[in-house]
């Protein structure tokens, strides 16, 4: 495989992860060198590329383990494979894009930036998140959303049981069948701001191939807390 | 914690290298269960009429050609011992004959091994690499309800040929462990998974099938569990409706695979290819000779 002289190539057969990370992590957040940087060999290690605050491009070739990604700032990373628990786990900024499948949490706790799983997203994707945009094109296990307070959740696919359960204000679309929303979780109508919102995500996430109108919207019936509405974001 | 992994060889040719990749496999599993490891190999049947037995028993100074069985082999403090006649007869006379001497796994096809300490002392020592056979479970264990022993060690047997890994933890083992000992089943430590064992030995012994077996577990325990349940056929995983324990399953055309996570499975060959997927809760997986042949 031809690769590009800007591209640092670092090998996980023959590379320890920690060295890799303090690589990252040492690098000058605003002006990186190298900026591309490939990883190879993954072979399912934890906490691959965790922790970054810098303007790098990460592709991560192979499937990785658990948190992969995990507090990224500003930072780009892809996976081309599938990830374990908790990829992109409180992500700030930035974005994180798995081509395959995703185990649970993904995405949980997220205060922003943006997350994408190609394929299907396991239980509890997006649990607590803050601020992320996470865009699923399969479908998410259960409990996913729980105790969402910002941020939105776009699934292509289904959404297992107790979605959105105990929900504040994140948004959450779904394209497909939902086996049971969660506590104080339902159904809104889908307007026209929202029709925009679904559009910019799914066009963010270079998903091209579905519409914004066959996906529903559910959110917080705001029974089940007590925080005056008026001062939701 | 506790690391899970489970091997089905598709392929017969893969089977003379089953015991080197469980023992890669369970290697990778070190940092989730330090305290214990154990497996269980399934390998050349006894012929009709003789059962096979795993014995252990902590004097290693034990006559094992004493026991009055063919001795197959010897493992650490482990042996494998050929008796004639019905694996429960073999079980009862060696427990009366023999106090000292504690039944790992009792059948035609199981061996079960298991010790305390962890995973790649385990494999030297019990010389992991050498076995040959069609399928294979093993297990790391991170103790969490009962004593660290080589008796609270997973798998545990759940009747003939059947053993039960588990990663997780049950709530209700103290009662279930009264029930069931009022319907006879027998438990040796105050393990949380043994009385899941000893609920699946029950429910088969009532006539369950395997599948419906399990499907009942969800009903009748409370807690976390991801199980691999190995059988001489194959074997099945169960995840509790949370789910919060990890599992991981791939298959390509040579073998499948059953890991709590993914880099246990990225040692066998063509992992990269696989078709990899996280099992549903709820849901029983099975994999047998029958049905992949």
């Amino acid at each position: 495989m031809a690769v590009a002289a800007d591209v640092e190539v670092v090998d996980l057969a023959t590379t320890a992860l920690r060295d890799l990370n303090q690589r990252l992590h040492d690098l000058d957040p605003d002006a990186p060198d190298p900026r591309s940087w490939r990883i190879v060999n993954p072979n399912g290690a934890h906490a691959v590329a965790c922790g970054l605050d810098a303007l790098v491009d990460v592709e991560i070739v192979g499937h990785v383990g658990y948190y992969c990604a995990g507090m990224n700032k500003r930072a780009t990373v892809r996976v081309r494979g599938n990830a374990g628990t908790g990829v992109a786990e409180n992500i700030m900024s930035g974005s994180v894009v798995v081509d395959g499948n995703a185990s649970q949490s993904a995405g949980a706790t997220g205060r922003g930036g943006l997350v994408v799983v190609h394929g299907d997203a396991g239980a509890r994707c997006g649990i607590s998140m803050k601020g992320v945009d996470i865009v699923i094109r399969g479908s998410i296990g259960h409990m996913s959303a729980f105790m969402a307070q910002r941020g939105t959740l776009v699934v292509c696919g289904d959404a297992g049981e107790a979605l959105g359960d105990s929900i504040y204000e994140a948004h959450l679309y779904v394209r497909g069948e939902v086996a049971g929303l969660g506590a104080d979780c339902v159904e809104k109508e889908l307007r026209d701001e929202h029709m925009a919102e679904l559009r910019a995500l799914l066009e963010r996430a270079a998903i091209a191939d579905v519409a914004p109108a066959e996906f529903r919207r559910y959110g917080s019936a705001r029974q089940l807390y007590n925080f005056k509405v008026d001062n939701a974001y | 914690m506790c690391g899970i992994v489970g091997l089905f060889c598709k392929n017969p040719e893969l089977e003379p290298l089953l015991g080197e990749y469980l023992s890669a496999m369970l290697v990778q599993m070190d940092e989730r269960g330090p305290d214990s490891a154990g497996v269980a190999i399934y390998r050349d049947p006894a012929s009709d009429g003789w059962s096979k037995l795993t014995l252990y028993c902590a004097d290693p100074a034990v006559d094992w050609d004493a026991i009055g069985g063919e001795v197959l082999d010897v493992r650490a403090k482990h042996a494998v011992v050929l008796l004639e006649g019905d694996a429960d007869e073999a079980e009862a006379a060696i427990r009366a004959a023999h106090p000292g001497v504690r039944v790992m796994s009792a059948g035609r096809v199981i061996e079960i091994y298991k010790e305390v300490g962890r995973p790649r002392a385990f494999a030297g020592e019990f010389r992991l690499d050498d076995f040959a056979g069609t399928h294979g479970l093993g297990h790391t264990r991170m103790a969490t309800e009962s004593r660290v022993t080589t008796e609270g060690s997973h798998p545990f047997s759940t009747g003939h040929d059947l053993c039960l890994v588990h990663n997780g933890s049950l709530s209700n083992h103290n009662r279930l462990r009264r029930e069931l000992r009022r319907e006879g089943i027998e438990f040796q430590t105050e393990n949380d998974t043994e009385v899941a064992a000893g609920y699946l030995t029950w429910r088969l012994r009532e006539g369950d099938s395997l599948e419906t077996a399990l499907e009942s577990c969800l009903e009748a325990l409370d807690g976390f569990y991801t199980f691999l349940v190995g059988t001489a056929d194959g074997f099945a995983v169960l995840r509790d409706p949370i789910a919060c324990k990890p599992a991981v399953l791939a298959e390509t055309d040579d073998w499948v695979a059953m890991a709590s996570e993914y880099r246990a499975i990225a040692v066998l060959p063509g992992a990269t290819d696989a078709q990899i997927w996280e099992p549903e809760p709820r849901v029983v997986y099975a994999w047998e000779k029958a049905l992949v042949a």
